[in-house]
């Protein structure tokens, strides 16, 4: 089983290749032992800089970029596609309006295409996390994180994906993706993550 | 899978033990005009071999001080230090101004258990309104204070007092070893005891009625799920992990129904579990956000926040079911309703220009009155007298607890830089 974090491209690249026949409990908890979200962010920038050759290296014939042109998709596997830096699925965010669950149009386009991408590979699953902005109170939030999660769902659903495939998680203003309490934030934080899992 | 999440997230459960944490500190915000002023002698203790843990006079003082109704006289002021009613000198007292005076001493019987004796003495009258002797072991020695301080405040203001009541709180720690504590406290911020640390988030703690179990969400398992703890063994158990949302619980006055929001169904809606025969009912059926229930007194209704109209406002329903009355129409932003205990008031949080705020609606005259002056403020909940709102606030990084009293005129802050507390709940009066 393997977990895709839009945050983790360098873990991806270090942990695919290996451990394909390992057991699903190591591989877990090698991801979750891995450093606290704010130094993913910055390894990641790091790794940037050192181009994107650690990227490949665990993947069998994975490449980014310029590769995907080239590759007709539909011989790409899950993994392979979920590894894409660039297009639609490779955003993994969906924002919303303070107190509100409705998804912009662009937003729906984003997640029709993952929601055929989802129901044409099976082995997919999807953890939609929602959340919201600290503003009013916890409990409201965390119901108002679970209505965004739900609201991309039923987007999901309706391309094909399946319930099985799909669980929702409302983390309300618990666990902001960027700190402060200024409106840039606020924007920031009130979001559905997509977190996906390749079976 | 979930074996291995489990293993990640070791949960550490403390037994409430007697060793005290790290305590709040305890900073006056709001005005005094008005108060009534008392002195406290600092208590004989001569008699005593060894040093009593615990000021007394001071623990009384500062509970006195917190409740906006006295203003307690610097004890560096004080023209005497008596420590019996014959030994006091009213004039004395009544030229500093002074209504009231309270003198007491301690006894230690045998090692380790003393006897507090106190009399409260009215300056003006020039008599004893009140006088006590009680028994005290080391270890609860602050709450033998705290009841000085309640008996006193009921002598004086005919209200009890809830300054010997705990309070519960989440504590969110960046640095620590586990990032979420749930303690438990007493009012002024002392005796912190862990209930349960995790990694992961902890929510809404809410007290059972006989202050014994708590019951909160826990994100242990990486999603939000209903547990009952017991404090004093620490033994909890899981009641709702419904697929979806699991949040809000509250306990119904009688202690057999916990209230609880699921979305298991769709949109988050209100429901009530037999907590015996894990009986479900589901209470609100509305394609709109349902959440924050909180039980009237008298067990037959749930106030709960709701944004069927468009945005969060507060409704009422019966238990057995029927139609929700609207009970908040002033702002665009009105949530996480706390009853207090004579049912005629509710506190919440009130939004209005970007500005949340605590509010209180009196339901007789339907009058709304803003209770704060912050702008990040939420998790209002009543002292089991009625008389205060403990609440958080965020400034900076971090959120503090404060308590202001019903009138908005005594503010007071629990303050302790080592994290962000949030979700506070004042406990019910102590069972006897």
């Amino acid at each position: 089983m393997k977990r895709f974090d839009f945050l983790k491209p360098w873990l991806l690249a270090g942990f695919l290749g290996i451990f394909v026949t390992a057991c699903a409990t190591t591989q877990e908890e090698i991801l979750e032992d891995g450093p606290p979200p704010e130094d993913q962010t910055q390894m990641d920038g790091g790794m940037a800089t050192d181009g994107t050759g650690a990227d490949a290296s665990g993947i069998d014939g994975g490449d980014d970029g310029a590769a995907t042109a080239i590759v007709d998709e539909s011989m790409m596997s899950a993994v392979e596609l979920l590894e894409q830096t660039e297009g639609a699925l490779s955003n993994r965010t969906i924002y919303f309006e303070f107190d509100s669950a409705k998804l912009t149009s662009e937003s729906i386009a984003i997640l029709e295409t993952h929601g055929s991408f989802i129901a044409g590979n099976g082995e997919v699953t999807v953890r939609l996390e929602g959340h919201a902005d600290e503003r009013g109170s916890r409990e409201y939030n965390i119901a108002l994180g679970d209505r965004r999660a739900q609201s991309v769902r039923r987007v999901l659903l309706f391309q094909g994906a399946s319930t099985d495939q799909l669980e929702t998680v409302s983390y309300g203003e618990e666990q902001p993706a960027m700190s402060g309490h200024t409106e840039e934030a606020w924007a920031k934080n009130r979001r559905v993550e997509l977190i996906y899992t390749v079976n | 899978m979930k074996r291995s999440i489990i293993c990640l997230f070791v949960m550490f459960l403390w037994a409430i033990s007697t060793a005290g944490r790290a305590a709040l500190t305890i900073e006056i915000t709001g005005g005094t005009e008005g108060a009534l002023p008392i002195a406290v002698v600092p208590f004989d203790v001569s008699k005593l071999a060894s040093k009593l843990p615990a000021d007394l006079a001071q623990i009384v003082s500062s509970d006195l001080n917190r409740s906006g109704v006295l203003k307690v006289m610097d004890r560096g002021a004080l023209p005497a230090s008596p420590h019996y009613s014959n030994q006091v000198k009213y004039q004395q007292w009544r030229g500093a101004g002074q209504d009231y005076l309270v003198v007491g001493r301690v006894r230690e019987d045998s090692p380790g258990i003393y006897t507090i004796e106190f009399q409260l003495l009215d300056v003006l009258k020039q008599k004893q309104l009140l006088g006590r002797s009680m028994k005290a072991k080391k270890r609860n020695l602050r709450s033998r204070a705290h009841q000085i301080s309640d008996f006193i405040y009921q002598q004086i203001t005919g209200i009890r007092g809830a300054f010997n009541t705990r309070i519960a709180y989440v504590r969110a720690q960046k640095n620590a070893a586990r990032k979420y504590v749930l303690q438990v406290a007493d009012t002024d911020g002392f005796n912190a005891q862990n209930v349960l640390e995790s990694d992961e988030p902890i929510m809404s703690p809410s007290w059972s009625p006989d202050g014994k179990s708590l019951a909160y969400v826990s994100f242990e398992n990486r999603r939000p799920e209903i547990y009952i703890q017991q404090l004093a063994t620490a033994r909890r158990s899981k009641v709702s992990g419904f697929s979806g949302l699991n949040s809000a619980p509250s306990w119904s006055p009688d202690g057999k129904f916990l209230a609880l929001v699921l979305s298991k169904d769709g949109s988050p809606d209100v429901y009530t579990l037999n907590t015996a025969t894990k009986r479900l009912k589901r209470l609100t059926k509305h394609r709109a956000i349902d959440t924050e229930p909180v039980w009237t007194q008298d067990g037959r209704s749930i106030i709960f926040t709701s944004d069927r109209s468009g945005s969060p406002q507060l409704y009422q329903i019966n238990v057995a079911g029927g139609r929700a009355k609207r009970l908040t129409f002033e702002g665009k932003y009105n949530s996480a309703a706390s009853l207090s205990p004579d049912g005629k008031y509710i506190a919440m949080v009130h939004g209005e220009r970007g500005q949340y705020k605590i509010a209180q609606l009196d339901r007789e005259t339907g009058n709304l009155t803003v209770l704060t002056d912050s702008s990040l403020d939420e998790s209002p909940s009543f002292s089991p007298n009625g008389r205060m709102v403990l609440y958080a606030s965020t400034r900076g990084s971090n959120g503090f607890l404060y308590a202001v009293s019903i009138d908005g005129r005594a503010k007071h802050k629990l303050s302790d830089q080592a994290g962000d507390i949030r979700e506070p709940v004042w406990g019910p009066f102590e069972s006897k």
